[in-house]
């Protein structure tokens, strides 16, 4: 761990101020993820802005109906929370399948969105990583991948985004409220993550002087029709191999919406919307959730150790999507 | 006559306990003096090559950091090979550690900085620049099998292969065969605390040494050797451990480190690795073993050969008892073993609980397993046809064997006669049921052990010995053995261990130490009885005269005629009134090794287990394990019953979570952490019922004793693959069976 300075932040603007004045400073939150990649050195970061006092530690309602989660809500809270269980069980549901009870009482759901993959080799700095030093190689590729992505890799990084709560959030369609100096932004849950491309080393799309501020939850609910499956190496406390969240409305046994957005396949939570389209008015049965999960596994390539993944994937999406929609 | 101190046998609690969980009990780590600094060690980056230049200029530059040791700065250490070796060293060139500019495997420790503070220390050592020139490594046993050599030299414990009998006609010629090819990778030990050492300095250059070890007077020799310096200036501590399971057998590298840098700096120096370091030690060896049976149609064994090829180092030929299980368990007269090596670029591997067996007995068990299926007879029917009452491989019966009594009260308890023998044939929606079963075997060894008693006036018994207690119960049991020989309640009792001043006890290992220390405790206590019916005798009108000890017995803190209980004395009594103010003895325990040599002596297990496996998704629970352990005496149910489920628990990790990956483009464990290096959680252990057979056994030792700290484990890995295999039709002949592998 290298030496850094540390400041705690008093407010939001505080917090943004903060940022923008240090390329090389990071918001610490939780620390369950930055304070093991710094005793790694993984990350270096020289000065650490203590986010946990600037109010953003509750869920309300907003005016409009939508469920907003402040970005300091440890994740045990917001998967304990009433309106959560209530209204958003499939997010109850995710955070309660990651991590550890002591882990999720420490994670915030800003530092959740946030977190880097857990790919061996981004871990360990004496091997090359494109994530880590961009144009240093990806050990991955021809090493030892079995938790690596089969959906939109590119040939300089093949991690998958390792967060549970996400795959919820992509599958609810939330929206991530972030706050810079030039004011708020709003980003889609899809559009917040990135594919690796040429550019392993960026996770995200929120800029170095953003700060988090929320999390908002549209107000379609989906309590009748949800389920999110985690297939993980022990029965708690891995992270996922595949995970499949899926919400669905259905009538008289015909699917009338549905989502299914996925976990441990790709750099970031994984949503084909033609296979749910082509689900939408056809009836919940396994051959047709077999056919839209081979829609959305066509494109899928493997790297030896993760050769598996897209025949447990397909698996995965029938049987989440079979229990969502009660056809057993 | 009213007897309260009678303990052996009863399910008494810890006596550590209270000061464990109270924070009381000082680990290696927590021990602290004036001016104490901290030591964190670099660790190589590449498995093979030379080390071209240390660059520590930027980590010197940083205030606090006291020195830097490298290859190029540290000298004048002992010059001899043999002065590197320790108690369980396997034959080789033992490694010496920042004494040469050569790697030899990745994360071999190159630089030790030592600094003010831990987090100075470790800062600086993420500035030490070391370059390297990378050689070709060879990390891979499956690709490498036509390098397979047989084993040079010697290793404490280590049988040779032996093959009896004419093995290829008699497998040429039996009607039922079966070939199969087993692996699994290498575990690495991973106990909760990390291995460290804590040096305390003093102004005469004596030292303390604070040590995470198996054997205290291991840690002291070992010190003493390789730094030139005599006993006296070395005491050696180590009365807590936090696990180790074959770690702490032999001295590892932190140990080494904290002492250069303490005699050097003069300085009171603490070392300890980081989990990430925690696989740069020695591991489970990668291996891979082929089994062929023949049998007649009606289940009898003609022929078993057993081969295995495991993994070492380049410097060293670990070796452990892998294929002499298949010779010993089964009733068979036609045996064939073979035991090889392949050196690789790695740390030499290392014991770890029930060295061998786990792996050996897995792969035996499994094939007996298959061979019952090709046979359509019930497996543990199978068991019973070839049953052994003397171990053919030496010839010689056991000692005791109640394993027939296991395989009853086991299957009985688990419900083994309601198998519906199909695979497949419990499937509920997507889920599979399915029953398997296996054998556990293990050693019951004595070793070296020696004890010292010192009873007071006040009544009060001190016992001690070099021994160790890494979380099994040695402190527990040697108390109730020492309480009850001299009839003294146990809080009167203290024993002493983990201190290279008591008496030589051997290694903590092989499960030997119940039964070789608790002899020495129990022969100790014994001659304090012998010197207090001297004294009595010479009290005046003393009713014990002209008896011997034993006419008398010892019971609540008193002595009794036993055939007339109503005589006798209080021992305190017998203090004060001959005015001795202490007794004191050692005891050294000779085997009887006449008796011994006619027989075979070993544990025995019976598990039993249920798993339910999703077969769309792969996912494999054991829902629930019976395992019937027959081990000798049991000295303390609780604890004992704690070994059990800890190989039980430990017997699911390998079958199904645990592995040390090795990545062969670096040579390197790449799942160094404990989010990637999988063991069990809570959720993933459900019912476990542990049955304990006892066995007389006057043979192992006086009181019968033949230890419980690995047969636990023995089977179960077995236990599970085939109940996999009855659930889903699959043979996997790999570990850990992870879900990938059942889709
Ligand atoms: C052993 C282990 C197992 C785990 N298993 C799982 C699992 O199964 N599933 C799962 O989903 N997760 C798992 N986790 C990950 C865990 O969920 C994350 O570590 C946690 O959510 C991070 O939150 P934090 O508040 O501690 O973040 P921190 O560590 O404090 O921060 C992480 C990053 O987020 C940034 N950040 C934090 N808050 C903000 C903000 N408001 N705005 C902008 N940037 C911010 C920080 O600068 C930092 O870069 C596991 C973690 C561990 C250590
Ligand atoms: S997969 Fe990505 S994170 Fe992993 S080694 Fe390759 S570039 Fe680095």
């Amino acid at each position: 761990m290298n030496n850094f300075t540390y400041t705690q932040a008093d407010g939001v603007d505080n917090a943004v101020q903060e940022i923008a004045g240090h390329s090389e400073a990071r918001f610490i939150a939780g620390g369950t993820n930055l304070i093991d990649l710094m005793k790694e050195h993984v990350m270096q970061p020289e000065h650490l802005i203590d986010i946990n006092s600037i109010h953003l530690n509750s869920i309300e309602f907003l005016e409009d109906g939508r469920l907003h989660l402040g970005a300091l809500v440890t994740n045990a809270d917001t998967a304990w929370h009433p309106a959560v269980e209530k209204h958003y069980p499939l997010l109850s549901d995710a955070i309660l399948a990651g991590a550890s009870p002591q882990l999720r009482n420490m994670a915030t759901n800003g530092g959740n969105l946030m977190q880097r993959t857990r790919c061996y080799y981004f871990y360990d700095t004496t091997t090359p990583c494109n994530k880590r030093e961009p144009g240093a190689g990806c050990s991955a590729m021809n090493g030892y991948n079995r938790i690596h992505a089969i959906l939109g890799t590119s040939p300089h990084c093949i991690a998958v985004h390792p967060s549970d709560m996400c795959v919820a959030l992509r599958a609810l369609d939330a929206t991530i409220q972030v706050k810079g100096l030039h004011g708020e932004r709003l980003i889609p849950i899809a559009d917040f993550h990135r594919l690796p491309g040429d550019t392993p080393q960026l996770d995200n799309n929120l800029a170095h002087d953003e700060l988090i501020t929320g999390i908002i939850l549209p107000r379609e609910h989906f309590t009748q029709h949800y389920k999110y499956l985690k297939v993980r190496d022990r029965a708690s406390y891995a992270f996922a191999l595949v995970s499949v969240a899926v919400v669905a409305t259905m009538e008289e046994g015909i699917i009338t919406n549905i989502r299914m957005a996925m976990g441990g396949v790709a750099h970031k939570p994984w949503r084909d919307e033609n296979a749910e389209q082509w689900l939408k008015g056809k009836p919940a049965t396994q051959e047709n959730f077999a056919y839209a999960a081979d829609m959305i596994l066509q494109d899928a390539k493997t790297f030896g150790t993760n050769d598996f993944k897209p025949a447990l994937a397909k698996r995965a999406i029938v049987r989440a999507c079979r229990e969502a929609t009660n056809i057993g | 006559m009213n007897n309260n101190t009678n303990y052996i046998g009863k399910p008494v609690n810890r006596v550590d306990g209270y000061a464990k969980v109270t924070g009381g009990a000082k680990y290696a780590a927590d021990h602290h003096a004036r001016g104490l600094c901290y030591g964190v060690v670099v660790s190589a980056g590449i498995a093979k090559g030379k080390i071209l230049h240390i660059d520590t200029t930027e980590a010197m530059q940083l205030e606090g950091v006291f020195k830097i040791f490298t290859h190029e700065n540290v000298s004048g250490l002992a010059w001899f090979n043999h002065s590197y070796k320790d108690m369980d060293a396997p034959p080789g060139k033992h490694f010496r550690y920042l004494q040469t500019d050569t790697i030899t495997y990745s994360q071999q420790p190159v630089a030790l900085v030592v600094a003010e503070t831990f987090e100075l220390a470790r800062y600086a050592a993420s500035l030490v620049k070391v370059t390297y020139k990378a050689d070709a490594h060879v990390t891979n046993l499956t690709g490498n099998l036509d390098q397979a050599r047989p084993p040079k030299g010697k290793k404490s414990g280590f049988k040779k292969p032996s093959s009896r009998g004419h093995f290829d006609k008699a497998f040429t010629a039996a009607p039922v065969t079966l070939d199969a090819t087993y692996f699994h990778g290498a575990e690495h030990h991973n106990p909760m605390e990390m291995h460290a050492t804590t040096v305390l300095y003093y102004k005469n250059g004596s030292i303390t040494v604070y040590d995470k070890t198996q054997g205290i007077l291991n840690t002291q020799s070992y010190v003493k050797s390789v730094f030139g310096l005599s006993g006296r200036k070395v005491k050696a501590l180590s009365p807590f451990v936090g696990g180790a399971f074959g770690s702490g057998l032999r001295p590892q590298y932190q140990l080494f480190m904290a002492v250069l840098a303490s005699l050097e700096l003069k300085r009171s120096v603490k070392v300890m690795l980081t989990r990430q370091q925690m696989f740069s030690l020695g591991f489970r060896p990668i291996t891979q073993q082929s089994l062929s049976i023949g049998s007649m149609e009606d289940g009898s064994l003609q022929a078993i050969k057993h081969e295995a090829v495991s993994g070492t180092s380049q410097f060293e030929d670990y070796v452990e008892n892998i294929v002499n299980w298949s010779g010993m368990l089964y009733h068979c007269k036609n045996v064939k073993q073979s035991y090889q090596l392949v050196s690789l670029d790695t740390y030499t591997p290392l014991d770890m609980r029930a060295p061998g067996a786990v792996t050996g007995m897995f792969g035996l068990e499994c094939a007996m397993d298959e061979l019952a299926y090709k046979l359509n007879i019930d497996p543990l029917e199978l068991r019973y046809i070839n049953y052994s009452v003397e171990d053919g491989s030496m010839k010689k019966p056991y000692s005791s064997k109640a394993l027939r009594d296991c395989y009853q009260q086991a299957a009985e308890r688990f419900g083994w006669s309601q198998r519906n023998p199909e695979p497949r044939s419990m499937k509920n929606g997507h889920l599979l049921t399915g029953w398997g079963m296996a054998t556990g075997m293990w050693d019951a060894m004595t070793v070296p052990a020696r004890a010292k008693a010192t009873f007071t006036a006040d009544g009060r018994l001190t016992v001690g010995s070099a021994t160790a207690d890494i979380g099994t119960g040695t402190y527990t049991i040697m108390t109730q053995i020492a309480a009850e020989t001299l009839g003294l309640p146990m809080d009167n009792v203290t024993f002493q261990l983990g201190d290279a001043s008591l008496p030589y006890a051997y290694l903590e290992g092989g499960s030997a130490t119940a039964a070789s220390v608790g002899t020495a405790v129990q022969k100790a206590c014994m001659q304090v009885r012998e010197r207090l019916l001297d004294l009595a005798k010479d009290i005046p009108d003393s009713p014990f005269k002209g008896l011997s000890v034993a006419q008398v017995s010892f019971a609540d803190g008193m002595m009794f005629m036993t055939e007339t209980p109503a005589n006798f004395i209080h021992l305190k009594d017998i203090m004060t009134l001959t005015d001795t103010g202490e007794i004191n003895v050692t005891s050294t325990p000779l085997p009887n090794v006449f008796k011994q040599m006619k027989y075979a002596k070993n544990t025995h297990a019976a598990v039993f287990v249920e798993v339910q496996v999703d077969e769309e998704l792969g996912a494999v629970k054991v829902t629930r394990v019976v395992s019937a352990v027959a081990a000798g005496r049991i000295l303390n149910p609780k604890t004992a019953r704690s070994q059990i489920m800890g190989g039980i628990v430990w017997g699911i990790s390998g079958a199904l979570h645990e592995e040390s990956v090795l990545d062969h483009q670096f040579g390197r464990f790449i799942n160094h952490n404990y989010a990637e290096y999988h063991i069990p959680v809570n959720l993933d252990i459900n019912d476990i019922d542990v049955i304990f057979v006892e066995e007389q056994d006057d043979v192992v030792n006086p009181m019968g004793i033949k230890g419980v700290g690995e047969i636990g484990q023995v089977g179960v890995a077995a236990a599970i693959a085939n109940a996999i295999y009855h659930a889903t039709g699959k043979r996997i002949r790999e570990l850990p069976i992870t879900l990938d592998k059942l889709l």
